[in-house]
């Protein structure tokens, strides 16, 4: 009896607290804006309430413009972060190996690191002929830079001992790259990709702020220049789960890739 | 095509003749190591020659240039000064008949036991259901059998030594090149590690060179102790055992034993070194010399 009662109680604690902490969040933030309080400092005067905001999120679901707003956001992320891990990675292989390769590259890419991804936008809408090439660009750039620059840490943090043994049973000089260095640098890789995931979601939204049309930072956006409010939280939190999904689809797909790097130690 | 491989079959690797398997000749070989101003010489006029067959251990101070010695049999560092010669060919890059085994192994984290045993298969372009047989056989000879879908990291210090041993072992070197594979190991496990290497040399009688600092262990296996002097590294005893194998507590506890611990000790001891100097590995691990890996 009381060891299930225990068990009863740790497993509200568990999933019933998250739950009521994310309620309470919603009653303070119907309770602000339904109230219209200002505070001075920051108004609450035009925030739509949580019943509005789940009517419109409806409203949306039910409408086909969804669809085209989701399948743009998720195509410009895709793309992007497609060519920045294929780009990140290859390079960043080369870069970590290969001293020379490391001469002629690093420093311009050092120059080009420490700009924001977000300040490329008036650039690349001059740059490229279309606003769904410049906004790919802008998601591609956001990417790149945690992707390369962990796949360079990680390569070159390879334990020469193990490129040495595998050279003595008959590894070929240039098979090395594939057959040693890179799943032994696979795990820095996959943070950098997870990194890059986050920074991807956030170019993608401020391009399509400005450059777009589809997808939900537009949607988002717009919802604002047409004064419908409850739309820009829509948009925001439509915003949060596809970033958190994308997040999590990520680091399934890593550890099938690096199984040896699980609890278990068995494969 | 090349021919199926019998599990432990005489090796194929060069078409010698295998009268002639694992003897190596060293000709005044020289190595320095270091950069510009820390440049030092490691090893200086070092000449020997290693019978085919033969177990010979390498005892010397830390930093006197053993690991040095192995790291240029294995092709890992170009000698700077003399000749490196096995079985009557120069040594100009590492090589899988020339198997080498580090302190800590070196297994590949990503692949499972049996698979890090039948990578060396793999890269001669072994088809895998043969590959995976042959690795699977090595695993049961080294004592681990039941783990052959285990990742090195789930395995203890010296299950991940008899993994090194048998992926090393299974491209049938003709020189087994070791630098202290057993120095992390417990007393106990070391031991066991110890007759188990024996056991397999006897039944394939590779020759083995094999670094230790360990005095005990020098003479409990080898045929030849070689003795080194602090840097630059000389050989400067060559001491040969004929104690018979299987050797066990007899040898151990026999006065012959303890007059050759006793010389051993003196002449390690008269050598001592002047200041401590970090390990060297086999190989030079921040740029110290030319990889022939790395031209």
């Amino acid at each position: 009896m009381k060891p299930k009662l225990q068990h009863l109680s740790e497993a509200i604690a568990q999933y019933l607290t998250p739950l009521l902490s994310v309620l309470a969040c919603v009653g303070l933030w119907h309770l602000l804006a339904t109230r219209h309080l200002n505070l001075g400092l920051v108004t609450f005067q035009n925030v739509p309430p949580p019943a509005e905001v789940l009517q419109a999120g409806l409203d949306l679901l039910a409408s086909p413009k969804l669809m085209f707003h989701l399948a743009s956001s998720l195509s410009r992320v895709a793309q992007g972060f497609g060519l920045a891990a294929l780009a990140g990675v290859s390079l960043g292989l080369l870069i970590g190996r290969f001293a020379l390769a490391r001469l002629w590259l690093m420093t311009p890419l050092e120059v080009l690191r420490p700009i924001p991804a977000v300040a490329w936008i008036p650039l690349s809408i001059l740059m490229f002929p279309s606003s769904e090439a410049s906004m790919v660009y802008i998601t591609f750039i956001g990417a790149l830079f945690p992707i390369l620059l962990n796949t360079i840490h990680g390569t070159m943090g390879v334990d020469p001992r193990l490129i040495a043994s595998a050279r003595s049973l008959g590894t070929r000089r240039w098979a090395i790259l594939g057959l040693v260095i890179l799943p032994a640098a696979a795990p820095s890789v996959l943070t950098g990709l997870s990194i890059g995931m986050g920074t991807c979601w956030f170019c993608l939204v401020t391009a399509e702020m400005i450059s777009g049309q589809y997808g939900l930072g537009y949607y988002t956006w717009e919802s604002y220049t047409v004064q419908n409010y409850a739309n820009i939280v829509v948009g925001m939190l439509l915003i949060g789960l596809l970033g958190m999904g994308s997040s999590a689809l990520l680091r399934w797909a890593g550890q099938r890739l690096i199984p040896w790097q699980a609890a278990g130690g068995s494969a | 095509m090349r021919p199926a491989l019998i599990p432990k079959d005489l090796p194929d690797w060069g078409g010698q003749p295998s009268t002639l398997l694992g003897q190596v000749e060293l000709q005044g070989l020289g190595i320095d190591l270091g950069q510009n101003a820390s440049r030092f010489t490691a090893l200086d006029d070092v000449s020997l020659s290693l019978a085919a067959g033969e177990f010979v251990c390498l005892l010397g101070p830390s930093g006197c240039g053993k690991s040095t010695l192995l790291g240029a049999l294995a092709g890992h560092i170009t000698p700077n000064r003399g000749r490196l010669l096995v079985d009557g060919q120069a040594v100009t890059g590492p090589h899988p008949e020339r198997g080498l085994v580090f302190q800590q192994h070196t297994l590949f984290p990503w692949l499972t036991a049996r698979d890090n045993v039948a990578y060396g298969l793999r890269m001669r372009g072994l088809g895998r259901q043969q590959r995976l047989e042959q690795a699977r056989a090595w695993l049961v000879d080294v004592g681990l059998a039941g783990f052959e879908r285990h990742y090195p990291r789930a395995l203890s210090g010296g299950m991940q030594q008899r993994v090194e041993i048998a992926r090393v072992l299974i491209n049938q070197p003709r020189l087994l090149l070791m630098d202290e594979p057993f120095g992390a190991l417990d007393a106990l496990t070391r031991l066991n590690m110890q007759e188990l290497l024996l056991a397999l040399w006897e039944q394939r009688r590779m020759s083995v060179l094999f670094v230790t600092h360990d005095i005990d262990e020098a003479l409990f296996m080898a045929d030849r102790v070689l003795i080194m002097s602090a840097r630059p590294g000389r050989i400067i005893d060559d001491l040969r055992l004929d104690a018979a194998r299987p050797r066990g507590e007899d040898w151990l506890t026999s006065p012959a034993f303890a007059t050759l611990k006793r010389h051993c000790l003196r002449l390690l001891h008269g050598t001592g070194t002047t200041h401590p100097l970090s390990r060297l590995s086999p190989l030079p691990g921040s740029a110290q010399a030319t990889l022939i890996e790395n031209p």
